[in-house]
């Protein structure tokens, strides 16, 4: 989905907030609610793209708003609901309180059936693909021109698995883009290095 | 009634929505509580950015370990016995010399290899860092700080599966011939997230 989660590219944003030996952590909650998810994916209740997919659900104006560890948090009670393992009036009635939780998901995809391998040095384009599920594309190297660089082991397709749809594993290829192409004169010289699942590949020239 | 109706419409603070989980967790049986305990352990103490550092040390140290870490970082990290989740499948390690600065980011969550450089910063997982760093890296890396001399290429790797990142920073000159444990010493998170140089 194109969701407000997709920020790489995005303009308008401020000066990072950085400090020198920053914290992971600012709370004890957000210590309690990390693990909390991390014992959920342990104990199979769901697995890391259903995790990510729901924070990306999470209407942006919350999404936005929400620290790192309220949209892990958000995720977790949303598929703890979702999953029947939990109500959401339970969980409302012990925070005495309202509990937003992320909004509904749209249908996955399986792997598409003309993937190919690649090798280093192949010149790829990414699919012009609109996804409305999970997706590990981000939005800015739709439809733009790149090189393999290197093949990792097979993965679990984030696509479908996020969605309980039956799909083979697959490689993901570090793809190295040029910014002049992502951002044709808008965007610092650099080279960017994505990780992109095979299904979002093609061959190019 | 308003009035009544006040309380309940209004959303609970993080920590009650995180005590509703907890307790409704355990409620059925599943000891959340107990799982929270080892697990804020393993972040405190087992999810450290000195794991990456003796790695760093290692590599600046032993010219084999360097080529089998450029080669398979996940098999070279457990030599020193650091391990990565299951679903981590791949470690690559971004070699930074003088002409190369390796960044790493995450632009659509705040992915990492916490157990190799350590659960991220706040300011990696904030949305100015993750929006900009892609498209304006050299911006970004100078308002943090590190003022690259036009000549070094910058490579940004945003970490989209579930392969992880690490770079391998540039050793001081001053510390050529340390010791490797003082080695990992001057070695920073920042540093092998590449935002800084040693």
């Amino acid at each position: 989905m194109d969701g407000m989660h997709d920020l790489g590219g995005r303009q308008g944003f401020g000066a990072v907030r950085y400090t020198l030996n920053a914290p992971a952590f600012h709370a004890a909650w957000e210590v309690r609610a990390n693990s909390l998810y991390a014992f959920a994916v342990r104990r199979g209740m769901f697995n890391m793209d259903e995790y990510r997919h729901a924070i990306e659900r999470m209407e942006p104006r919350h999404y936005l708003a929400a620290s790192y560890y309220e949209r892990s948090l958000t995720s977790l009670a949303t598929l703890l609901v979702e999953k029947g393992i939990v109500t959401r009036e339970e969980l409302e009635r012990r925070a005495h309180g309202l509990f937003p939780l992320a909004a509904p998901s749209a249908p996955g995809r399986t792997n598409v059936p003309t993937r190919e391998r690649f090798q280093p040095g192949d010149h790829v384009r990414v699919r012009t693909d609109y996804i409305p599920g999970h997706v590990r594309m981000p939005g800015y190297i739709r439809g733009k021109a790149g090189v393999v660089v290197s093949e990792s082991p097979d993965y679990p397709f984030p696509d479908a698995h996020a969605h309980a749809v039956a799909a083979q594993d697959e490689p993901t290829y570090d793809v190295r883009f040029r910014t002049e192409d992502l951002w044709p004169e808008s965007a610092d010289a650099a080279l960017v290095y994505v990780g992109v699942f095979q299904s979002y590949l093609q061959r190019d020239g | 009634m308003p009035d009544h109706n006040l309380g309940i419409q209004r959303t609970a603070p993080v920590e009650q929505r995180t005590d509703a989980i907890q307790a409704a967790l355990d409620e059925r049986g599943l000891n959340a509580t107990e799982a929270v305990e080892e697990l804020s352990h393993l972040a405190h103490e087992q999810w450290v950015p000195h794991n990456g550092a003796r790695i760093v040390a290692r590599a600046w140290v032993d010219p084999t370990f360097r080529e089998r870490l450029l080669a398979n970082g996940h098999a070279a990290v457990a030599e020193l016995g650091v391990t990565m989740p299951k679903h981590h499948r791949r470690l690559v390690v971004l070699e930074n010399t003088p002409a190369v600065q390796n960044v790493i980011c995450c632009t659509q969550c705040s992915c990492t290899a916490f157990t190799i450089i350590g659960l991220p910063p706040d300011w990696y997982k904030d949305l100015e860092y993750r929006a900009r760093v892609v498209r304006e890296s050299r911006t970004v890396l100078k308002e943090m700080g590190l003022d690259l001399p036009r000549e070094v290429e910058v490579r940004v790797w945003d970490t989209t599966a579930d392969t992880r990142y690490m770079v391998l920073p540039v050793q001081p000159h001053e510390t050529i011939g340390w010791p490797e444990e003082k080695l990992a010493g001057i070695v920073t998170r920042d540093g092998m997230i590449g935002v800084a140089r040693l």
